[in-house]
């Protein structure tokens, strides 16, 4: 697909220049270029390492760690159930099957018209609401079979736009950091000194 | 028991002063010295006690992956179960590398390293010299027990044109993907995925091109990445092997020349702390297949009515010999010339600088090509490459040298990534040191000694010199300027900094070595480009080729080819036919790498032994054997009987070399320095940049890598990787040409015209050209880039045009 | 208004006075709190209610003192981390080389411990706190910019957490000259991409500097020497900084009046799994014990349907499990940790007798095997082995020798004789938590742990699923090792008794 468009350029040169070492911004980066394609492409990744002055093959090695970044077409809606402990002691397994029947696919697949794939996935961070999964990162507790197929048909039709965008997206409301109240980034090679506000050393120490 | 409890401490009469970096530890219940700093991996082993390991290398930082080398360490708080490679000894620690405990945990990683690696040790290359072989004996389990499926991927996977891998048998050490990155600074191997589905790959489609690529292979500790010139080439158990020192460029990297069967097969880095520490270049590590050609020369030639002739050695040593009589009875001494000699051993070239000298009486002697710097630079105080490489300031006036002397680069760039030094470059075009330079200073070519002028009266680049420890690095950074330009910076920048050391960046294998030990002009003699035009005049009645080719690598072609035609005899020592030799009255087969033994000096003057490990191709001699024969029938006996006699020879006769005898080699693996102090420092030369008038565009011309040379066009491997001819000029650039990017253009400059492809490189500067010298083109001899360049001329000044 | 908290209206929360629908999963009953005093507000989460609410308040408390009067109090006040290892904040903060500049602060929001349910809700649900708590701390330790590093599945949690930040620089409480001081800060906000050993507080460091979150080399043992960017770097956990707020505006005593003197103030706990009423609570620190916490009627009310507790995971999914005999240990890390296991993270997974041991066992282990970096090699290799051969066993197809094989591969992990979390009822011998280990991390440990737990304390169901032969079957051999392959064996645990 695509390099990252030049609207985006603009937004990963703004979140380049928040960090001392331009590198750090591999990850927004890549979430970033996930949101324009809904996956992350190769000529993406090569674009990211112009940005952060980094080899295709370091933002690959990057990239591949970490579960969230795909590299091939998913569905619009990335059904993740969870299936640890918590969740798999309140039913996720059947859950799961359940899930697997009414998509009509088997897990780490997308539906033929291309709406849904389907995920494992390990814990949520919502143990107490077992069994869970996330619709594209947003969550829904307490599942049971109904709920899902009523989930999947609000999906379907278009219900819960609002809610869920697009499999790329994750968080909608970015960070802005206005240019009259903006520090910028503090590098170890600008600065060796004690910020303004500490005292100096000697007084430092000297707490009784 | 505390100390207050051993009150005998007290009367101990006071010890011998300590050294303050010895640290007292124990290891395995013996009581051991070790090193402040010392990792306790490098302690035990030094202290005989070896520990297993995978993924540490001395050379590069621990990363503690493979934990093999798993130690109990008790430091005060009883016996803890730690990485060895990670910790480094501390006062009174206790080690046990072998204790229980220790073994367990050695002997789980193995068996866990081996879960998923294949048992096809039958038919990978690595068997036999593998550590996880060896390991597996010495520190194993002795059994698996793991019945589980093993992983699978495709097998093997080329990641560059020389490197294969096989992601089954990768133990996931690091050490490829961490040389990539931190030694070589080509990170383009990564990890990618994560966990047991973790391998080592490369970007799709952006291939691990890396200058340093064969390295991996060396380093990797199991059969994972493979070689395409070593696949299935030998056993490590049929290799025999000798060490020896690389002569492919200057740096001289020791090496382990491995043969089987009377053939190379291969060869190692080998760790020589002033030097390359391990590392070798590919040009260098695969450069065996060219002198396995089947295109060497086996036989002498002599030029007949019907062409090259073969003939036996005894008729075509009576040939040479009469030649050189018809010369002196033509011409006189001085109407002989030699060129070469920087391709052979310093005793091949005392020996034929002997035969110049003394016996033929020319002082029209000289080693280089027009493509080198005056041999006064020889006579400067000299740098080695670790003064290089720890200098507070490394000044670089020199060509790229991740292009020429690509092991120099990796040392210069270690000591700017371990923020030893700081790099001040001055250059006309980025080289592969730019991004790590401090500051590059972009010059025109021809005015650098301006450039330096200026960038001296910077205040911050004043400061920087002024703390001292200045090495220059200096070269012929652009074939299509004289020496002069080069010559009066570095004069400006040893007038400014009288304390700073040079580095000579000058390329071939042993032409400090063929220079010091004779092979320059005598008394009132020629240069080489002296040699040339006198050649070119017809006042050269014999012209002598040691190992050298004026037809390829004289940057004026037309200079070489009206000398080449206008030298009355030719007679040329080679182990290639080319385009010189191919205009020769006799041709003499040599004896080439590893078939001969003798010394070479590198370019700080270090001069190493090497090694003969097959026999000679054909008939083929060593040149210094050649050069006590003619010198015989000349009637003259130079007194060699032996490669012995002329290295004594070396240390009696030639300045410098006192110490170079052959049990102070033997003694000393890395060498023995050995300076030229009779050699006169450079003069100032007069730049003459001339007028640009018309022409829009100033040349640079230089080296890559891989180009046409012997030893990559004969070396099956490396020749695909020479890039090819284009004309390079900025992006900005191209506009101002009238073409596109990839279309033809014509070159010119006030000596010639040739077409080109043109080509966008942002490295290359405004205003300014470039072209890499010596590429292999398609249809023969089709371009020269040659024919642009003037030999007398300060600076070559180009018109580029849309055909 | 997201999907966070719309979607659970069915269930809700109660304190002893009100009922919320907005927090699930939270119980605030009738006990102090100190990181949880806002949830009862539907828009907690806005600056407007944060500045109502005593927002920033302490902030303004500190501001008013020297810095380091700020971090003596901290130390004083003894603020233990919460992120599972249990140092104190304040020691932590005084680890950084003296005169080396600049320093940073990393804030631990990579929550995804199995059974951690926590610091996702203190960041939808009051993210100025957080906010808050970063600005004290980096007054405090004269920390120059702070990276505030939030999981990346947890979407909601970032746009709060963004639009958060967005508000506070608006009104001067981030960026220059913070409250017309010369306190100057900016905070970054950063979101991981799904990798549970992020959550190592080297691992985090090296995802925030664009790398493969593998945890770094130790030494040094802390980040507090050579961190982020080899700069002195102080990582704190979420819930560790959102307990500063509340400290400055109510001072040392009242904060060291809550809970014990080795474990002062409160702590958020979850408790998950087969009980009557699954939530998180903030517990006083210390002195509440495992009974209450899974039996008091204020918290999780006992087991669901009169079942009987079996077992369970006092400290999040790498803690070795308990059982009855441990109820009464009080919630503090040196009881716990003498005892053999670790209150962690401040997750309990309970495990009724209708679960299916080995099973559940194997779901935690095929966890860490799945997470692990692939650094160490027993992690990467033995983690993955150990999960096949609890997948075999899981399905039928164990041999007599692969209940000491667990234990051998496990070994490699864990060498030498390690904790049990059991009792001189079994006949055993509690060795102190954590244990010796041949990774960097706790992953690999992590994944032998439940292994472990479960052969002590239940060998018999692992035995009574072997095949009655000793050698295994051609046909028996599993799918290759894939993510996927791992949660589909874990077996049918809810509400089945093994046969």
């Amino acid at each position: 697909m695509a390099r990252l468009s030049e609207d985006n350029v603009r937004i990963a040169l703004e979140i380049i220049g928040r960090y001392p070492r331009a590198k750090s911004a591999t990850i927004p980066l890549l979430h970033l270029a996930q949101q324009q394609d809904g996956f992350v492409t190769n000529e993406a990744m090569a674009h990211i390492g112009e940005l952060v002055g980094t080899t295709s093959a370091e933002v690959l090695g990057t990239a591949t760690f970490y579960e969230m970044f795909k590299f091939e077409p998913v569905g619009k809606y990335l059904v993740n159930i969870c299936g640890t402990m918590s969740c798999a002691l309140l039913g996720a397994e059947a859950l799961m099957h359940h899930a697997e029947h009414t998509l009509g696919i088997k897990a780490g697949s997308t539906t033929p018209d291309g709406l849904f794939t389907l995920e494992h996935a390990e814990c949520q961070a919502a143990c107490t609401e077992a069994p869970t999964l996330q619709v594209n990162y947003r969550y829904r507790f307490r599942v049971t079979n109904e709920t899902f197929d009523q989930l999947i048909d609000d999906l379907r039709n278009g219900r819960l736009g609002d809610e869920i965008p697009a499999h790329g997206t994750v968080a909608k409301i970015r960070q802005r950091i206005p240019a009259d109240r903006g520090v910028g980034a503090v590098a170890p090679e600008d600065v060796t000194e004690p910020p303004a506000w500490m005292p100096a050393p000697q007084a430092q120490g000297s707490t009784s | 028991m505390t100390a207050t409890d051993t009150p005998t401490l007290d009367d101990v009469p006071e010890p011998a002063p300590v050294d303050p970096n010895a640290v007292s530890i124990t290891i395995n219940g013996r009581a051991v010295t070790a090193r402040k700093g010392d990792l306790i991996i490098t302690a035990a082993e030094n202290a005989g006690d070896y520990i297993p390991r995978f993924c540490y290398h001395e050379r590069m930082s621990s990363v503690g992956m493979c934990r093999m080398c798993l130690v109990e360490v008790d430091t005060g708080r009883g016996p803890q179960i730690m990485p060895s490679c990670m910790f480094p000894v501390s006062p009174d620690m206790k080690v046990y590398t072998d204790s229980p405990v220790a073994k367990a945990a050695q002997e789980g990683v193995i068996e866990l390293l081996l879960a998923n690696h294949p048992l096809d040790c039958p038919v990978c290359d690595k068997g036999g010299e593998c550590p996880l072989q060896d390991q597996s004996f010495s520190h194993g389990p002795g059994e698996s027990r793991y019945v589980e499926e093993k992983r699978h991927y495709e097998k093997p996977i080329p990641i560059s044109d020389l490197v294969f891998l096989d992601r089954e048998r990768c133990i996931l050490c690091d050490r490829c993907t961490r040389f990539a990155d931190e030694v070589a600074g080509d990170a383009l191997i990564s990890f990618t995925h994560r966990g047991n589905l973790t391998q080592v790959n490369t970007f799709p489609d952006e291939p691990f091109a890396s200058y340093f690529s064969g390295n991996t292979v060396q380093i990797c500790p199991v059969g994972a990445l493979t070689a395409s010139p070593y696949r299935f080439k030998a056993r490590p158990w049929d290799l025999q092997e000798a060490e020896s020192t690389c002569t492919t460029c200057s740096v001289g990297c020791r090496t382990a020349v491995q043969s089987t069967r009377d053939e190379l097969v291969r060869y190692q880095g080998v760790d020589s702390d002033p030097v390359n520490w391990g590392w070798l270049c590919d040009k260098g590590r695969f450069g065996f297949e060219s002198v396995g050609s089947d295109d060497r020369l086996a036989t002498p030639l002599v030029l007949t009515a019907t062409g090259h002739q073969p003939t036996s050695w005894n008729s075509a040593i009576n040939s040479t010999v009469q030649l050189i009589k018809d010369a002196l009875a033509a011409g006189g001494p001085s109407s002989i010339a030699l060129l070469g000699g920087a391709r052979g051993t310093n005793e091949d070239a005392f020996a034929f600088a002997r035969l110049a000298h003394d016996v033929i009486g020319t002082p029209n002697v000289s080693s280089q090509l027009v493509d080198g710097l005056p041999v006064g630079v020889l006579g400067l105080p000299r740098a080695t490459i670790d003064q290089a490489a720890s200098a507070k300031t490394i000044i670089l006036l020199a060509p790229d040298l991740k292009e020429e002397l690509p092991v120099l680069y990796l040392r210069l760039r270690d000591a700017v990534e371990k923020k030893r030094s700081k790099i001040l470059e001055f250059t006309s075009k980025g080289s592969g040191l730019t991004k790590y330079a401090w500051k590059t200073v972009y010059y025109e070519p021809g005015t650098q000694a301006d450039a330096v002028t200026t960038a001296l009266a910077d205040p911050a680049i004043a400061v920087q010199i002024a703390s001292g420890d200045v090495v220059v690095v200096a070269g012929r950074a652009n074939l299509a300027e004289s020496s002069a330009p080069t010559i009066a910076a570095l004069n400006v920048l040893l007038g400014a900094i009288p304390t700073a050391s040079v580095l000579p960046a000058l390329r071939r294998g042993n032409v400090v070595g063929a220079t010091q030990v004779g092979i320059r002009p005598g008394a009132g003699g020629l240069d080489s480009r002296g040699i040339l035009e006198a050649a070119a005049h017809g006042s050269i009645e014999c012209l002598i080729l040691l190992g050298s080719d004026p037809l390829s690598d004289v940057p004026d072609a037309d200079l070489a080819r009206r000398a080449l035609a206008g030298a009355r005899r030719i007679i040329a020592i080679d182990t290639f036919v080319n385009d010189s030799t191919a205009l020769a009255h006799v041709v003499l087969p040599a004896a080439g790498y590893a078939e001969k033994i003798g010394t070479t000096t590198n370019l700080e003057g270090r001069t190493t032994s090497l090694a003969q490990k097959i026999t000679a191709h054909g008939t083929s001699r060593p040149d210094w054997m050649i050069a006590g024969e003619i010198a015989r029938q000349l009637g003259t006996d130079l007194g060699f009987s032996s490669v012995a006699d002329v290295t004594a020879a070396i240390a009696t006769h030639v300045d410098g070399y006192d110490g170079v005898t052959t049990n102070a080699l033997a003694a000393a693996p890395n060498g023995v320095i050995a300076l030229a102090p009779s050699i006169d420092r450079v003069n100032t030369p007069t730049v003459d940049l001339g007028d640009r008038n018309a022409y829009d565009f100033r040349l640079v011309v230089s080296r890559k890598l891989y180009d046409a040379g012997v030893a990559v066009a004969h070396a099956p491997s490396l020749a695909p990787l020479a890039p090819g001819v284009a004309v390079f000029v900025n992006p900005l650039d191209v506009t101002r040409i009238g073409s596109s990017i990839g279309a033809e253009v014509t070159v010119s400059s006030s000596t010639g015209r040739i077409v080109l492809t043109l080509r966008a490189d942002a490295s290359v500067q405004r205003g300014s050209a470039w072209v890499p010298f010596n590429q292999p083109t398609s249809a023969a001899g089709a371009v020269k880039i040659g024919d642009l360049i003037d030999a007398g001329a300060s600076v070559t000044d180009v018109r580029i045009e849309s055909i | 208004m997201d999907a966070g908290t719309a979607s659970a209206g069915e269930h809700v929360v109660t304190t002893s006075a009100t009922t919320y629908s907005y927090t699930p999963g939270f119980y605030a009953g009738d006990r102090p709190r100190i990181v949880t005093s806002r949830f009862e507000y539907e828009d907690s989460h806005t600056i407007e209610r944060f500045l109502a609410t005593d927002g920033y308040v302490g902030l303004k408390a500190a501001l008013a003192k020297p810095a380091p009067a700020v971090h003596e109090d901290v130390k004083a006040a003894t603020v233990l981390g919460r992120g599972g290892a249990g140092f104190p904040a304040g020691t932590k903060w005084g680890l950084t080389p003296p005169g080396v500049f600049p320093r940073y602060l990393v804030v631990n929001g990579d929550e995804s411990e199995p059974g951690t349910y926590k610091d996702r809700l203190l960041m939808e649900r009051d993210p100025h706190q957080l906010i808050e708590g970063c600005l004290i701390a980096c007054y405090a330790a004269g920390l120059s910019q702070c990276f505030l590093y939030i999981r990346g599945e947890m979407a909601v949690a970032q746009e709060r957490v963004a639009q958060a930040l967005n508000d506070a620089y608006a009104a001067g409480y981030i960026g220059k000259n913070i409250l017309g001081t010369d306190f100057s800060l900016d905070i970054v906000l950063h979101w991981g991409a799904g990798a549970y050993v992020v959550g190592e507080e080297t691992a985090l460091i090296e995802s925030l500097e664009g790398n493969r979150g593998m945890p770094r080399l130790k030494p040094p043992y802390f980040p507090a020497a050579i961190g982020l960017y080899g700069q002195p770097t102080i990582v704190n956990n979420v819930e560790t900084l959102a307990n500063l707020p509340w400290l400055m505006r109510h001072g040392v005593e009242a904060y060291t009046a809550i809970g014990t003197a080795t474990s002062p103030g409160t702590r958020m706990m979850a408790v998950s799994g087969h009980v009557k009423r699954p939530g998180v609570f903030e517990v006083i620190n210390g002195s509440t014990t495992f009974r209450d916490l899974i039996f008091g009627e204020e918290f999780a009310g006992g087991m669901r349907d009169g079942a009987t507790l079996k077992a369970f995971v006092p400290g999040g999914g790498s803690a070795p499990w308990f059982v009855e005999d441990q109820l009464d240990l009080p919630l503090e890390g040196r009881a716990v940790g003498a005892a053999g296991s670790m209150v962690g993270s401040g997750a309990v997974m309970v495990m009724d007798d209708t679960t299916d041991i080995p099973a559940a066992a194997l779901t935690l282990t095929a966890f860490y095997a799945h997470e692990s970096c692939g650094k160490c090699a027993p992690c990467r290799e033995g983690g993955t082995w150990l999960m096949r051969i609890l997948e075999r066993i899981v399905a039928g197809h164990g041999t007599s020798r692969d209940l000491d094989q667990l234990i051998q591969v496990g070994q490699t992990i864990c060498p030498g004789n390690f904790p049990h979390a059991s009792s001189e009822r079994l006949g055993l011998t509690a060795v102190p938590f954590p244990y010796k280990m041949t990774t960097i991390c706790f992953v690999g440990p992590s994944a032998y742990t439940p292994v472990h737990s479960a052969l002590t304390l239940f060998r018999d169901e692992f035995e009574a699923r072997l095949m009655k032969r000793t050698f295994i079957p051609v046909t028996a051999v599993s799918e290759p090792a894939t993510a996927d392959s791992t949660s589909l064996t874990a077996a049918s645990m809810a509400g089945t008794v093994h046969s």
